[in-house]
């Protein structure tokens, strides 16, 4: 009566296995005390976070608590105020700008709004990264190019421009194009955002077929929660600029923390409304 | 009494709010110029270091050089035509029709040639630079391309400045030319000179340091421009908005540095030649 009511648990059995794969001390990405600030706005105010090698971290928080630039740490597209940021036991903080190109290529990251470059094709688009940093000849692009449409199910689609594409479309070829260089690490931000019911549902399926395929890391930042209990291992709860809650899906069920109940209860109850 | 002496001591709130907003303000345009200098500086070593996005230079080339050669040869051809007429009535009293050659041709290749086809090219130009880096900026494709391990400088501000720097003399080359036969145009049609009287009052007017002042000024009008276009269009932020805001401040920007710049390089230019 008294236990709100969860979103179902569909990735139990995939989960197990990233558990099973993944080594406790094996930590990809570290924050260190991460302060960050835009003018008088502080965004973020020592977040700590260890994502393990293999799993699927979320991270959750309402809008506008920096969820987005934290994953943008993780690149180097924001630079902290203070504090560190290591990948793979690396310290990426004061790395110039051309020494974090090789950091770059280990992840593939989702944009919120796709990010597609306008001015080329579908195909262009997801032969960009190949064409920058690969010597591959162009029958391998175009074969690498088809293989990653038919891994997101938009095959046929190479000759498009971005605007010709709903918003649902624009996110898998986005992705399409943040995997195939075969990154380890795979960064969705708000990866359902702004998408219908049924879209969501096959981004988040999408998510966690990826996972499965290509053994890589994600962190996926979302306030859905729906999307987080569907493809998360475990949850990085962020307020007011720092994790204030870190666990396993389980245990975030369980947890006693006032805010992030609030959070989970409410969803659940938007979930639990009858639909006509 | 207490009240009085803190008063006093301490400065008044409107006058310290004022020293503050000045202060922001001056750290404002500070930052604002360190960072313009810091791309000129990125910029400059892309073009030292290599190595370059060939396909992305001849398209800019051509968007630059090739389509404002319409804009560029309109705009001369009536600045000729105009300088000639306004010329022959001004010096009527000193027969002013047989200098129409001399006065053409010195004022369009040593200033308005220059400077007018900056303002205008630089306009067009420089509006729709900032305005696609701009959406690029706010649609977060920049962010694509750097999370994609490639540099915006090399792939999009190097091309365009590059464009800018090396077309804007040659489009000065044409704006001459075009120029001076707008005058001829009028010096013949309506004045009734002859069309050999007046080239060859133009051939003797204007020497070799003439065309290396006007030409060689668009050189820098070019890079000014490029740079000021890009550096704004990368710094865009919120959405239309922040482009239509971008963009604007680039065509005014543009227009000032270039009329700045041509008083200190007209000066440099005469002490050199």
């Amino acid at each position: 009566m008294t236990e709100p009511i969860m979103p179902s648990d569909r990735r139990a059995v995939t989960r197990e296995t990233a558990e099973r794969r993944t080594h406790p001390r094996d930590v990809f990405i570290e924050f260190r005390e991460v302060h960050k600030a835009y003018g008088k706005k502080q965004v973020l105010r020592g977040a700590n976070l260890q994502i393990y090698r293999g799993e699927v971290m979320v991270i959750l928080g309402g809008s506008g608590t920096g969820k987005s630039v934290t994953i943008r740490h993780m690149l180097g597209l924001e630079i902290p105020d203070s504090g560190r940021v290591l990948v793979e036991d690396e310290d990426i903080t004061d790395f110039p700008e051309e020494e974090l190109y090789p950091v770059r290529m280990k992840f593939g990251m989702l944009f919120q709004s796709g990010a597609l470059f306008d001015s080329m094709t579908v195909f262009e688009n997801i032969a960009y990264p190949l064409r920058e940093h690969t010597e591959l000849s162009e029958e391998e692009i175009t074969s690498a190019v088809k293989e990653k449409l038919e891994l997101v199910s938009l095959p046929n689609t190479e000759k498009l421009m971005p605007v010709d594409l709903s918003g649902g479309m624009r996110k898998r070829v986005s992705l399409a194009r943040s995997i195939v260089l075969d990154p380890k690490v795979i960064l969705y931000d708000e990866p359902t955002t702004g998408l219908d019911p049924i879209t969501s549902h096959k981004i988040n399926e999408m998510i966690t077929d990826l996972q499965a395929k290509l053994n890589v890391t994600s962190v996926v930042v979302t306030h859905d929660i729906q999307s987080a209990f569907s493809v998360g291992d475990r949850i990085a709860f962020l307020n007011e600029g720092v994790f204030e809650w870190v666990g396993s899906m389980q245990d975030a069920r369980d947890s006693d923390h006032p805010l992030l109940r609030e959070f989970l209860k409410s969803s659940a109850v938007m979930a639990a409304q009858p639909t006509r | 009494m207490t009240t009085v002496e803190t008063t006093a001591g301490a400065p008044a709130p409107a006058k310290r709010d004022f020293v503050a907003r000045v202060r922001g303000r001056l750290d404002g345009k500070l930052i604002y110029m360190g960072e313009l200098t810091g791309l000129a500086g990125q910029i400059l070593r892309q073009m030292f270091r290599g190595p370059y996005e060939r396909a992305a230079i001849i398209s800019q080339l051509e968007q630059v050089g090739v389509r404002s050669m319409s804009i560029v040869a309109i705009t001369s051809l009536f600045i000729g035509m105009v300088l000639a007429l306004q010329t022959a009535y001004s010096l009527a009293e000193f027969g002013g029709k047989l200098f129409i050659g001399t006065v053409v041709s010195l004022s369009l290749v040593r200033e308005l040639s220059p400077v007018l086809m900056s303002l205008m090219v630089g306009g067009r130009v420089g509006a729709g630079m900032a305005a696609e880096i701009g959406t690029m900026k706010v649609t977060e494709q920049i962010d694509a391309l750097r999370a994609l391990a490639s540099n915006p400088v090399k792939k999009l501000v190097f091309p365009r400045v590059l464009a800018t720097t090396v077309m804007f003399p040659l489009l000065t080359v044409i704006s001459n030319a075009v120029g001076i036969f707008g005058g001829m145009v009028i010096a013949v049609g309506t004045l009734h000179l002859d069309a050999n009287f007046y080239l060859r009052s133009v051939v003797q007017t204007v020497k070799y340091n003439d065309l290396a002042s006007g030409i060689g000024k668009t050189f820098f009008f070019g890079f000014a421009i490029g740079l000021i276009a890009c550096f704004n269009g990368l710094r865009t932020t919120g959405g239309a908005d922040g482009v239509g805001r971008s963009t604007t401040m680039t065509v005014v920007q543009g227009a000032i540095t270039v009329l700045i710049l041509d008083f200190f390089l007209t000066k440099l230019f005469l002490f050199l030649f």
